[in-house]
């Protein structure tokens, strides 16, 4: 059932709505555990939308087999989604910066304190991310180091091929994974993929993921395929590749590759002096998580991220 | 008067990207007044041209006091500035929400801290800066609340207002908040404009910097004394928010009195031309910030009165 939880005026002749769609089992006995899987927050990454429709198409041709509720956002930030525009058009802040918000607070604010309290007593989300155009991510859960012990036994079922346990920060205690953790709902930010595009094996590799950590909290009865071990951060270091030259960069090796010390990740070149500016090289041995999508950087921009090497 | 190039910034396509400062006066440094950090920082650019002309016509004549430095950055993104833009103009990231930055960062960070490392060691730092919400303020002085803060020292710009804000998560990587980490006295003074030019405005922020300056004893520089600041806390400000989208009919402004009952502005039909709401006062007191964009959603921050206060 498809249900409105923020309905505010625009200026001409329109309403912000965001919705989101309830899928409950065939009898209700009222002690069903709940799932919620919100996404596009960030209004250029698309990955969740193929996401949403594959789960909801999936629970709806086997509803016999689901025993809670899921409640799935498909769209946290409509009018970004709809002009590609990264955070709330109008509004500076990054939206992922301002939660938990406030109800009595300004437009943002206000719609970011709706969007917990309808989340508020679920028994686990996941809010997903898809990069932003720049990087192309491989299928990950990003677990922030203090909750670690208590979310990484459920990043494990998602069929993510990395988890990443990283410090952490004061600017992030306002993101929604953050402040629904601090609420004591499970939820984990789930980063795949890259801004603007839909990776349709990321997308159905995430959907077993979710069947299967449906079937771990009883949600889902039906039958589950196994998963993939991920990689865990903690056991290796994660090196960060920024660009020492501007230019345009070329990748020499595929997303997921693993690559030795001192081996090319790709190069920046001018296009005016055909000159390489500089041989992009990997400080360790490792498998590169992340890597550059969008080929114009500027010195420091982001090529690469590497794990590997000794912690 | 000394012009220096503070940071350079290699671009793929474009000329390269210098941030460049005026150092006036020998010796120690004390004072540091950075200009526009975002691109549409139009009045915060123009402000700083003025303060930059006035202080070399003071040197000429001998006002800068003996073993004193000040440094002036007029802009710290001319590459935005360039292209009609806020942020910064790859990635859309906030440079004044990268502070203290990274040497070895992202694009952004690097800028920030390639700034950062020139501006954090004057003891006195200076920025002006514009708001997140399109509107207009009394010019006053905004410092956060970190425990380094001295509502007394911000008392001798000689303004009207001192506004002390209790810092949230994505404050902490403003310039700002990290100068006052840095154990600086750090004060951001907010003018009645942003992407227009406000010549009185920007010449009563010239004026506050060299009455401040001269009473730190930095110049020698006569003017009237100003104000004694009502010293505010951002909580003392009540908001009024609308209840209806629309186009919206400022009636009051900065700095007027206004009675509870008051109407403060109209919400107006935008096909109709009807008045859909009027926005009326809650309380006695005077307008700090009012609204500027005359398209407004509903629950939109329009007003802040200060409450219970008379001209």
């Amino acid at each position: 059932m498809v249900e409105t939880i923020v309905s505010l005026e625009l200026a001409v002749d329109e309403r912000l709505v965001i919705k989101k769609n309830r899928l409950t089992p065939v009898n209700i006995s009222g002690k069903e555990k709940r799932i919620c899987i919100v996404t596009g927050l960030h209004g250029d990454e698309l990955e969740g939308q193929y996401v949403c429709y594959k789960l909801i198409k999936e629970i709806r041709e086997n509803i016999e087999y689901l025993n809670g509720i899921v409640d799935i956002y498909p769209s946290l930030n409509p009018l970004g989604i709809d002009s590609i525009h990264r955070g709330m058009p109008t509004f500076d802040l990054d939206m992922n910066r301002i939660f938990p918000g406030s109800e009595s607070g300004a437009m943002a604010e206000h719609v970011a304190a709706k969007i917990i309290e309808d989340i508020y007593g679920a028994d686990m989300c996941i809010d997903l991310h898809a990069s932003n155009i720049f990087l192309r991510e491989v299928p990950q859960v990003r677990v922030s180091e203090h909750i670690k012990d208590k979310l990484v036994p459920y990043a494990k079922l998602l069929n993510m091929d990395f988890i990443w346990v990283h410090p952490e920060t004061t600017v992030l205690e306002s993101t929604l994974t953050y402040s629904l953790n601090n609420k004591n709902i499970p939820t984990l930010l789930v980063e795949m993929g890259v801004g603007m595009r839909i990776t349709k094996e990321y997308g159905d590799q995430l959907v077993t993921g979710i069947f299967n950590l449906m079937k771990e909290l009883h949600i889902w009865t039906g039958k589950v395929t196994p998963v993939r071990q991920p990689i865990i951060s903690t056991e290796k270091e994660v090196n960060f590749i920024n660009a020492k030259a501007s230019g345009i960069f070329m990748p020499s090796v595929k997303h997921l590759s693993e690559i030795k010390k001192g081996e090319r990740v790709g190069e920046i070149f001018s296009s005016l002096t055909g000159e390489v500016e500089e041989q992009v090289i990997s400080p360790c041995d490792g498998v590169i998580f992340t890597l550059r999508e969008y080929p114009v950087v500027y010195e420091g921009s982001l090529i690469a991220r590497v794990l590997g090497g000794a912690k | 008067m000394r012009k220096e190039i503070l940071y350079t910034l290699k671009s793929p396509h474009r000329d390269d990207m210098r941030v460049t400062g005026y150092k006036f006066g020998k010796g120690e440094k004390t004072a540091c007044i950075v200009g526009a950090i975002r691109g549409n920082e139009i009045q915060q650019l123009y402000t700083c041209s003025q303060l930059i002309k006035t202080l070399t016509k003071l040197e000429q004549k001998g006002a800068i006091s003996r073993d004193r430095e000040i440094l002036v950055i007029p802009c710290v993104n001319p590459h935005s500035m360039n292209i009609g833009k806020r942020f910064w103009t790859m990635d859309n990231t906030d440079i004044n929400r990268m502070f203290p930055g990274e040497k070895n960062g992202e694009t952004t960070q690097r800028i920030a801290n390639g700034v950062f490392e020139q501006v954090k060691n004057y003891p006195f730092g200076i920025q002006f800066t514009s708001f997140y919400m399109p509107g207009d303020f009394i010019p006053h002085i905004r410092m956060m609340e970190t425990g380094y803060q001295s509502p007394s020292l911000a008392n001798l710009f000689g303004l009207q207002y001192v506004l002390i804000r209790k810092p949230k998560p994505y404050d902490t990587m403003t310039l700002n908040y990290n100068w006052q980490m840095w154990e600086a006295s750090a004060f951001s003074l907010y003018t009645n404009a942003t992407d227009q030019i406000d010549e009185v405005s920007a010449k009563h922020a010239v004026v506050a910097v060299l009455r401040f300056l001269t009473r730190m004893g930095v110049i020698k520089y006569n003017s009237h004394s100003g104000y004694i600041a009502s010293v505010l806390k951002e909580d003392d400000l009540l908001s009024v928010k609308t209840t209806a989208g629309g186009i919206y009919r400022r009636l009051k402004n900065p700095g007027d009195g206004v009675e509870r009952g008051d109407i403060l502005g109209e919400i107006i039909h935008p096909y109709e031309g009807t008045v859909k709401e009027q926005i009326i006062s809650p309380t006695d007191g005077i307008i700090f910030f009012a609204h500027k964009s005359p398209l407004v959603m509903e629950n939109v921050v329009l007003y802040k009165i200060i409450r219970r206060l008379h001209e």
